[in-house]
């Protein structure tokens, strides 16, 4: 009897069903008893537990923070979202860059120019092939050691310097007018795309071209400018500052999180690229052809015929791909970077000691961001599944 | 069916298993026949490896002193080096049996972790170290600098305070080993490095040009460094804590590695009492009576101990200071046996 026959029998559905239930109790039963015990052995051992250390007040200081923290006001709750924070940025510029370079990279090893197919070639071989972690250490030491010191930091023109400490530039600090500009922006960008439906709808229906594309352009930026100069230009910089020791004021890019970027998007991006060019050879060569026959170039068979058809087979390796870059962007222990591992799972658990509670939520936390980010390239994937007719 | 029913209860025997209760050290360790203690294994005159694989520094002669009580021998004792994340739970898991990783003795870490501070076996504090270049003579003068330090130590909390009250801006950059921290203040990342005083000049010696590079007067902090064990085993808590006491008073009565066999003969009852030639005091921490005799006899006392890993037989050279005993103005006492 094959298993995905449901039979018909009610006695033996019945006991299936009364099976898998038991099995449902017994595994709850199990985890809650894990659970169970392990109180009992902390309290046993007088190690302190449960989650009041939450509120507790942190006292140590975090390199980057993108909301406002402080030592001696903040508590270990606010240390864990300023942790969570930075690993979602470097974790979502990773994915930015590693998509761009892996898409490029593995177009063009499919090339039929002898020397840029080899040379994608070799960067996916050999980047495919040393660990992350000597990589991400090669970068940061590399940044560094490159940078100048800080007495002899690169002015650049826009008023900033770059050193070794960080890239800081100006800082744009918005007075209340913004909101008009915001407004506008939001607006060019519902005019620009409304023009787009409406001239693919004349092209359809009509075969003539509607050149839209400078008339969505001017929305998108004529209109948040005008906004801005009627609103009296709202918008000024905090220049960053030479001190004795470092640079006050501006917006700092740390090196760590540069290293980090750079790392994470290099190294993901060969696979994407192997990714990209397995989803990309799936295609049936017959669609090139008929492509071809109708007159279109290379370029706009791809992006018009062949990637289409290529995200299907794409998107659900790219989504591992992608989680692995949020997972791999704990490294940052490495280097110093205040990523969610290295303040609350570093830090805050050597300073509480409670390690049980600690790593539970931090692996709970990756746990969410993975399914979540499942669950967007799970949607995306099935809006370009291919429908059989 | 089967192999449901034998994996699932395999499963549930390991999700309620009880841990054992951790009072049978002593016993463990004698059985094994080997200390395993939690040492540092990169820090200088404390706690490091020679380039022949042995290990030497003050928390390691610690460790073998408490070998050298039990088993006569010094040699017996694995060194497992640990980090700053790992070294509580370690302990707390039963992987080692004593930690002597120069740890800061605070409340927190006394009260809430389920382990007991047997003593202070150094007093320290904490200081910064500086490029020369910089032209910085104090540490109030440091505000706005970047400095380097390790994360999950008391030495983070202790630097943002320090700035904090002198209302001095601070950068710090935190990294998860001491090596990296030393690494990227030599490189410039930093403008400084904060650790307890005596790790201070025992990372300026692995810096690229220590002459380049100054310690600064300012102590910021108590860093009262010592043992670590478990909560609930009176009996090797207290050895340990004896161990320490009986190089205190061997120093106080002038016993001495070389001198330690010619005072058993001494008519000093204090000496009789400490070296196991009257008296009990053996027994009563499980170890024979010239348990203390043996900690001489293969270690040396407490200032030979010091002398030998940090003091003047040392590259660090760092002086007595706080350390010396309490009858030369330190805060080292040895509590008497009897």
């Amino acid at each position: 009897m094959t298993a995905a026959v449901r039979p018909q029998n009610y006695t033996v559905r019945a006991g299936r069903i009364a099976l898998q239930v038991l099995l449902a109790v017994v595994v709850g039963g199990l985890i809650y008893g894990a659970f169970v015990n392990a109180a009992d052995n902390l309290a046993r051992a007088h190690i302190a537990s449960g989650f009041h250390f939450w509120n507790n007040s942190a006292g140590f200081d975090i390199s980057q923070t993108l909301i406002a923290y402080s030592a001696s006001t903040s508590t270990f709750g606010r240390a864990f979202w300023v942790g969570l924070l930075n690993t979602l940025v470097v974790a979502g510029l990773g994915i930015v860059l590693a998509t761009l370079l892996g898409f490029t990279i593995g177009i063009a090893r499919l090339s039929r120019n002898w020397l840029v197919a080899r040379l994608a070639g070799g960067y996916v071989e050999s980047i495919r092939n040393i660990p992350l972690l000597l990589q991400l250490l090669f970068w940061y030491n590399a940044v560094l050691k490159t940078l100048p010191e800080l007495r002899s930091s690169i002015a650049l023109p826009t008023g900033g310097f770059l050193n070794n400490r960080g890239l800081f530039l100006p800082r744009p600090v918005f007075a209340p007018g913004l909101i008009a500009v915001v407004a506008a922006l939001v607006i060019g960008i519902i005019a620009a795309v409304a023009l787009h439906i409406w001239a693919r709808r004349r092209r359809e229906r009509t075969g003539a071209p509607a050149p839209v594309g400078w008339w969505s352009a001017a929305s998108i930026v004529g209109l948040p400018l005008a906004a801005f100069a009627l609103a009296g230009f709202p918008l000024t910089f905090e220049m960053p500052q030479m001190s004795r020791f470092n640079v006050i004021g501006g917006l700092e890019i740390l090196p760590e999180f540069a290293a980090l970027a750079l790392a994470l998007s290099v190294y993901t991006a060969a696979f994407i690229a192997e990714v990209v060019r397995a989803g990309i050879l799936a295609v049936s060569p017959g669609q090139t052809e008929a492509a071809q026959a109708l007159g279109l170039r290379s370029g706009a068979t791809l992006r018009l015929v062949v990637v289409p058809q290529a995200m299907r087979v794409i998107v659900p390796p790219l989504t591992s791909q992608y989680l692995n870059l949020i997972k791999n962007s704990s490294l940052a222990v490495a280097i110093g970077y205040p990523d969610l591992v290295q303040v609350f799972a570093g830090s805050v658990l050597n300073i509480t000691g409670q390690a049980v509670e600690v790593i539970a939520i931090t692996m709970a936390v990756y746990l969410t961001i993975s399914l979540v980010t499942s669950l967007l390239m799970n949607l995306y994937g099935r809006m370009t599944a291919v429908v059989e007719r | 069916m089967k192999r449901i029913a034998t994996a699932l209860s395999i499963a549930m025997l390991l999700a309620f298993s009880a841990q054992a209760a951790w009072s049978q050290t002593l016993q463990t360790v004698k059985q094994r026949g080997q200390l395993i203690c939690g040492a540092n294994g990169t820090l200088a005159g404390f706690g490091l490896p020679d380039p022949q694989g042995n290990w030497t520094g003050f928390d390691v002669d610690f460790c073998r002193a408490v070998a050298a009580a039990i088993f006569n021998d010094p040699s017996k004792v694995k060194f497992v080096p640990l980090t700053t994340a790992n070294r509580f739970t370690a302990l707390q898991s039963g992987e080692i049996d004593v930690l002597s990783r120069n740890t800061t003795w605070t409340m927190s870490r006394d009260t809430t972790l389920g382990l007991d501070f047997t003593g202070v076996t150094f007093f320290d504090g904490q200081g910064f170290i500086v490029h020369k270049a910089l032209k910085v003579s104090s540490a109030l003068e440091l505000n706005g600098a970047s400095v380097c330090v390790q994360q999950g130590t008391t030495t983070e909390l202790n630097l943002a305070d320090y700035f904090r009250s002198h209302n001095m801006q601070l950068k710090s950059v935190t990294f998860a080993t001491a090596d990296e921290a030393v690494k990227a203040y030599d490189s410039g990342r930093c403008d400084s490095y904060t650790t307890d005083s005596s790790g201070l000049y025992g990372e300026r010696l692995r810096l690229a040009n220590p002459n380049d590079n100054i310690v600064l007067p300012e102590i910021i902090s108590k860093e009262p460094l010592g043992p670590v064990v478990r909560q609930g085993d009176d009996t090797w808590e207290d050895l340990v804590r004896w161990t320490h006491q009986a190089m205190l008073d061997a120093e106080e009565l002038g016993v001495t590695k070389s001198n330690v066999d010619e005072q058993l003969k001494s008519a000093n009852p204090e000496v009789r009492r400490l070296l196991g030639v009257e008296g009990q005091f053996g027994q009563s921490i499980g170890l024979t009576n010239d348990w203390a005799y043996r900690i001489v006899k293969h270690i040396g006392n407490y200032g030979e101990s010091f002398e030998r890993n940090v003091g003047q037989g040392s590259p660090l050279k760092i002086a007595r200071g706080l350390n010396s005993l309490w009858t030369k103005g330190g805060l080292q006492y040895g509590i008497p046996v009897r």
